[in-house]
């Protein structure tokens, strides 16, 4: 019962004129949601091989051979890959990838699942701004709105083309009765109205 | 906040001891706890107590604790891992959080008490990465109850052990449900897995596992010392004991409260909360954040337990409760939290990851004006297929959101495709920003805050909007000083 019910859904979608009208009408924004995962602004590109300090791969090995088995523990070393070089990129994969003896595919799949992980560099003060449900309600989403426009149109996720601020919308950092809550690195920032982010930016000028 | 109507079980040390010293948690009764089942109780009569307790897992399905130890303790084998799930990922709540940081060693006594009772010896506490401070804590709690010899090797004279580790989590919702868990605590994508087998038969590296919720092992000590007649005094008829909930949104008192469960939630919004905040009126609170569903006025007589809030197509989850007031416009909230699905959604299983989209889609459809009387029958019936057909709770919750605000919020929704305005005035495609002739002194500060400049007048004569030029920022309305903007 449910099944059919589930099909029928699926045709009415399909053939509803009302559907094919607003596809149309939106279609930009729908080809941008569902044909591709990528939504920077700068397009998808491979990015440049990043050369990364030596020392830094060596206390990786380092801490890897700490490890009792290394079976299980693929999620933890990349928490420890991410804090020694700030992010993933695909030759830290590589190098996680071999020590663990797992595939890339498999490290490339993990990392990819988690949003904790990220794969490019954030700024140097990155800006999480908590988008959890008590923060929504009371508008955060116009703080994120002005962020973007302090920071040259930039889109959640990205970094500021000086390397200097990232924006990250965050589930929520539990300090509902804050909220709006902005985290700039450490420190945080409450009850942050659209007006105050020019301010805010300021404080790290 | 009103302390009148709480009663705190699992939150009794929270603020009142030091959670840094050990010592400060002994001298509040900590660790006799685990002396009591390790001395005078046999594993099955730890279970028993826990069984007759009534206690239900406060992580949101609301499952007996007794009985889920009772399965695991009736499995042989070599390992049997207790797992502490401290993913605490819904958005609006913290109480998960407070706990741990603010009394550590309930959870660890706790942890140890499972694994007395089932027959194990493992433990494992899987964290958010993104709580470091209960983290440091965590670590020094472990540090100093090993030195204590509270935990590790022939705990309390007797030859049980109990060892414990940390697992970070990476930020991924889904890890709240306790396959995905396990899978992530395995170093894998944190995607479930169908049961059964359930984790208490094959679970952490297919051994039999417990999988419990902070706030659920947090109140365990407390039942052991007082007993469970105590305990199962406390509630309502078919859910015992107290919730930690996390008021938050548009409400007074804001924070963490412990009520007994068959509280009305008259008495939670209107006493423990002090109200709605600024005088507004009363519309909705959601519980069970992004899997639970919106509460109305109508239900405000509703007494908090597992199945009265499953009646109202809702759910406890873990305790979550954002109020919302007049100004908040159901069909963006539903929008929101479908967002948050769409996004979190591990993609294994095709009516989720799918299902997911098409709701999210649909309801942005309906937020521009752009929606049909077909959508919302849709709607329906696609959440009905979604929640019927999803592998895990997440699926099977998501489309909580529609169905409960659809079921008393109906005509919103309709207002919003048949009429295309948003009564709350929140959806800023169905709005239109326009100056009151009467009220505009010519002042000019909307036209210089307007971005697109869409704003003409001169100074001290009345302004006028360009609606076709206008992108609904809103920005002009909240900067006048004389509420010359409206919208409608």
């Amino acid at each position: 019962m449910a099944r059919r019910a589930a099909d029928d859904m699926f045709v009415g979608f399909f053939v509803n004129p009302a559907q094919i009208r607003y596809l149309a009408i939106k279609k930009e924004r729908i080809i941008n949601m569902q044909t591709s995962t990528c939504q920077k602004s700068g397009g998808c590109k491979i990015p440049d091989r990043a050369t990364l300090p030596k020392e830094l791969y060596q206390k990786l090995a380092a801490f890897v051979d700490t490890l009792p088995q290394k079976e299980g523990h693929l999620v933890t070393v990349l928490h420890k890959a991410q804090s020694l070089f700030g992010y993933l990129p695909r030759e830290v994969l590589e190098f996680v990838a071999q020590q663990m003896g797992d595939p890339l595919a498999k490290v490339y799949g993990v990392v990819s699942f988690y949003t904790f992980f990220t794969q490019i560099p954030k700024g140097k003060y990155p800006i999480s701004i908590c988008m959890g449900t008590a923060c929504f309600v009371v508008g955060a989403e116009k703080v994120v709105d002005s962020f973007q426009k302090q920071l040259g149109g930039i889109e959640v996720s990205e970094v500021t083309p000086d390397g200097k601020f990232s924006i990250d919308c965050l589930r929520c950092v539990g300090a509902c009765a804050l909220a709006p809550v902005v985290m700039i690195g450490e420190k945080v920032y409450a009850k942050v109205t659209p007006d105050m982010v020019k301010g805010i930016i300021a404080d790290f000028s | 906040m009103s302390e009148k109507k709480q009663i705190r079980i699992a939150t009794r040390n929270s603020g009142f001891i030091d959670p840094e010293n050990i010592d400060s948690y002994i001298a509040a009764g900590g660790y006799l706890a685990l002396a009591k089942c390790i001395e005078e109780m046999t594993p099955t009569q730890v279970i028993d107590e826990m069984k007759a307790s009534g206690l239900r897992g406060r992580g949101g399905a609301g499952f007996p604790t007794g009985v889920k130890w009772g399965f695991a303790a009736g499995y042989k084998s070599d390992t049997k891992y207790v797992v502490c799930n401290a993913d605490e990922g819904d958005p609006g709540a913290f109480m998960d959080r407070a706990i741990l940081e603010g009394d550590p060693h309930s959870v660890l006594e706790a942890m140890a008490i499972g694994a007395y009772a089932i027959g194990g010896n493992k433990g494992t506490i899987y964290i958010r990465a993104e709580y470091p401070l209960a983290i440091k804590r965590l670590k020094i709690a472990i540090e100093q109850a090993e030195e204590k010899g509270v935990l590790g090797k022939g705990i309390f004279g007797s030859d049980f052990n109990f060892d414990l580790d940390i697992k970070y989590g990476a930020g991924a919702f889904v890890c709240g449900e306790e396959t995905a868990l396990i899978n992530s605590m395995e170093g894998m994508r944190g995607e479930p897995y169908t049961k059964p087998p359930f984790p208490a038969e094959s679970g952490y590296w297919s051994k039999p596992t417990i999988v419990n919720n902070v706030e659920t092992l947090a109140a365990i000590p407390a039942i052991i010392v007082k007993g469970a007649n105590w305990f199962n005094k406390i509630g309502s008829e078919t859910t015992k004991g107290t919730k930690v909930f996390a008021l938050a949104g548009k409400i007074n008192n804001v924070g963490l409260i412990e009520v007994p469960m068959g509280i009305t939630l008259r008495e939670v919004i209107m006493d423990v909360g002090g109200g709605v905040a600024k005088g507004k009126e009363f519309k909705a609170v959601q519980t069970g954040g992004p899997s639970g569903g919106a509460l109305t006025y109508k239900d405000l007589d509703v007494k908090i337990d597992y199945e009265s809030l499953a009646a109202c197509q809702s759910i406890m989850g873990s305790g979550g409760m954002i109020v919302m007031d007049e100004d908040d416009c159901m069909v963006a909230v539903s929008k929101f939290f479908l967002d948050f699905t769409m996004d979190e959604t591990c993609g294994k299983c095709t009516p989720c990851r799918i299902g997911s989209k098409r709701i999210y889609e649909t309801l942005d459809k309906i937020t521009m004006g752009q929606g049909t009387m077909d959508d919302i029958e849709n709607l329906k019936l696609l959440a009905v297929a979604i929640k019927d057909t999803a592998l895990c709770g997440l699926g099977q919750t998501m489309p909580n959101p529609v169905l409960s605000t659809m079921r008393v919020f109906e005509d919103e929704y309709k207002a919003h495709v048949i009429d295309k305005k948003c009564p709350a005035g929140v959806c800023s495609s169905l709005l239109e920003f326009v100056v009151v002739d009467e009220k505009c002194v010519g002042c000019t500060l909307c036209a210089k805050i307007c971005p697109v400049d869409c704003i003409s007048g001169k100074v001290k004569e009345v302004h006028v909007i360009d609606q076709a030029a206008c992108i609904k920022c809103g920005a002009c309305l909240d900067k006048c000083k004389f509420d010359a903007i409206i919208k409608r």
